[in-house]
């Protein structure tokens, strides 16, 4: 049987199905271990980075250092490569409403906020770019709100006014904890694609600041089969972080 | 010919209220932070600071110095957030200019190029572009409808950089994996001072070394200065890790007033002398520790 934070490592791998040689640049234990069990089954041909300026060819546990530098990538190439859309990035956020738009920046006001974030990275630009997933490691209305203090990663209402400068704009899927969830519901606003084993949409829901579009049907997330079990216990995380970032309930 | 070197201690004279300076490095990466001592050493007011920040605007904001900051992020790495801009921010003392990094690539770029802006996709429908209303977007001129931001040049005072090893003539070589945008810094700005760990004689940066390591040309060059250790205690390989103790020790005098000038006389408003002799002084008290 599965850990929920193993349903979720499964999850994030199944981000990245049908990428070719795209840069994965995940964020978060989960999501790293995740990226890293997609090039090692059914996404070969990924390119991973050590989130600095190194790409690499081995694909070691989310807690050792990588081995086999394959490439350089440093910052100005890999804002080149991003502008071309070759990649896919899972962020995490402080907050995200029902249309996908993420804060990273403040809490508050703007201008004189009750806490600063880390600020606005590149994540407009990844949002512009390529597709964007993210990762959300604790579901919860503190994080999901109505509306975000700040408008950092921009979401499908955003990305619709833009017109033709909203082009590229790929807001793929969020992961948490509790289930997945994608911008299928009307007009673009947040939808339940499916809730973790033990999971109720009831609880989902409770757990979302916001009213989220649950579908006639909604499939239980998938469990991770022999294979990936094996290869997250024993190569990817063996020392079990993804426990400690998802604790069982 | 010219010759570009000057003395650590005589950066001070050339820091002036009211000027902007761009700062090179990544968040806690190879930030020029002995030269960042030379600011606070000068004590100059009301600066403008455009980095993409780490402890660089975290002293800086400490200080005082700094009445603007011109961001995408400001990051200490392994702490997420840098505490002593945190709580400029937080008390509403410093503005903040905080723009998506390639929006901050584009302006030092134009500037760079002197040119009056640099057209990106980059920020359209963020709150960095559509809250501040002095930032211009402009329709593609070619009829395909798309409506792009207009990023304006960022043009610099003074750049301040460290880098590797340089030649006395001021060509300065990079050792190791990513220069980040530190040539944009030195070609915005009006006087670009590099400080390097190392100086050799002319013609000998490449005789172990590929010549495609020397990263920038006497020409855009000003000031050199001989500063080894210059990163402090951020990440600067090949030459050192980032000396998370010491990091760490920063942070944490951003708990109150006290501890902060407690920091600041002994890392900061000090003679480059006596700052090695509190390094020495503090790592063997990290190391007692243990």
């Amino acid at each position: 049987m599965a850990t929920r934070a193993e349903v979720a490592v499964t999850a994030c791998s199944d981000l990245f199905r049908g990428a070719g040689a795209i840069l994965a640049s995940p964020t978060g234990i989960v999501a790293g271990i995740g990226a890293r069990l997609a090039r090692l089954t059914h996404a070969p041909d990924l390119l991973l980075s050590d989130g600095e300026a190194t790409l690499y060819a081995d694909t070691p546990a989310i807690d050792e250092p990588f081995r086999e530098p394959e490439a350089p990538l440093p910052y100005r190439a890999l804002f080149e490569l991003i502008a071309r859309g070759r990649r896919h990035v899972v962020m995490g956020a402080a907050q995200i409403d029902r249309f996908g738009n993420q804060n990273l920046s403040a809490i508050g006001d703007r201008d004189h906020p009750r806490r600063q974030l880390l600020g606005a990275r590149a994540a407009s630009t990844n949002t512009l770019n390529h597709r964007t997933s993210y990762w959300i490691a604790r579901h919860a209305p503190r994080t999901f709100v109505e509306r975000v203090d700040v408008v950092t990663g921009i979401g499908t209402d955003r990305a619709a006014a833009l017109g033709r400068a909203g082009r590229f704009h790929d807001l793929h899927r969020i992961v948490t904890n509790l289930a997945v969830l994608d911008l299928s519901g009307p007009e673009g606003t947040m939808a339940i694609v499916s809730t973790h084993p033990g999971v109720s949409v009831d609880e989902v829901q409770a757990a979302t600041g916001f009213e989220l579009w649950v579908p006639p049907t909604v499939p239980t997330t998938r469990e991770p089969d022999d294979d990936e079990v094996s290869i997250i216990r024993d190569l990817l995380d063996p020392r079990g972080l993804r426990e400690r970032e998802v604790p069982q309930p | 010919m010219n010759d570009p070197q000057i003395e650590l201690d005589d950066v001070a004279d050339l820091i002036h209220d009211g000027m902007t300076i761009g700062i090179g490095g990544w968040g806690s990466r190879r930030k020029p932070l002995s030269l960042v001592r030379a600011v606070v050493r000068s004590g100059a007011q009301d600066l403008t600071i455009v980095s993409f920040g780490g402890p660089d605007v975290g002293i800086l904001s400490a200080t005082g110095q700094a009445t603007t900051v011109i961001h995408g992020f400001v990051s200490l790495d392994s702490v997420a957030i840098d505490p002593h801009f945190a709580a400029r921010r937080e008390a509403g003392t410093i503005s903040s200019i905080e723009w998506d990094e390639a929006m901050l690539v584009a302006g030092l770029r134009a500037a760079a190029r002197r040119l009056p802006f640099e057209v990106v996709r980059s920020g359209v429908g963020s709150d960095a572009v559509e809250r501040d209303p002095s930032l211009r977007t402009i329709a593609s001129p070619y009829g395909d409808g798309e409506e792009l931001l207009a990023v304006p040049a960022v043009p610099l005072d003074l750049a301040l950089i460290h880098l590797d090893r340089a030649d006395e003539t001021g060509n300065v070589q990079l050792l190791g994996p990513d220069l980040f945008f530190d040539d944009l810094f030195v070609d915005a700005a009006q006087t670009a001072i590099v400080s390097v760990e190392e100086i050799v004689p002319r013609g000998k940066l490449a005789t172990t070394e590929a010549l495609s390591s020397i990263v920038l040309t006497r020409a855009s060059v000003d000031h050199l200065v001989l500063a080894p250790g210059g990163a402090g205690f951020t990440a600067h390989p090949p030459y050192a890790e980032r000396d998370e103790a010491l990091q760490s020790h920063y942070v944490d005098a951003a708990r109150d007033p006290q501890a902060w000038a407690a920091f600041a006389t002994q890392f900061l408003t000090v003679s480059d002398e006596q700052y090695r002799a509190s390094v020495t002084a503090f790592a063997r008290n990290v190391a007692g520790a243990q």
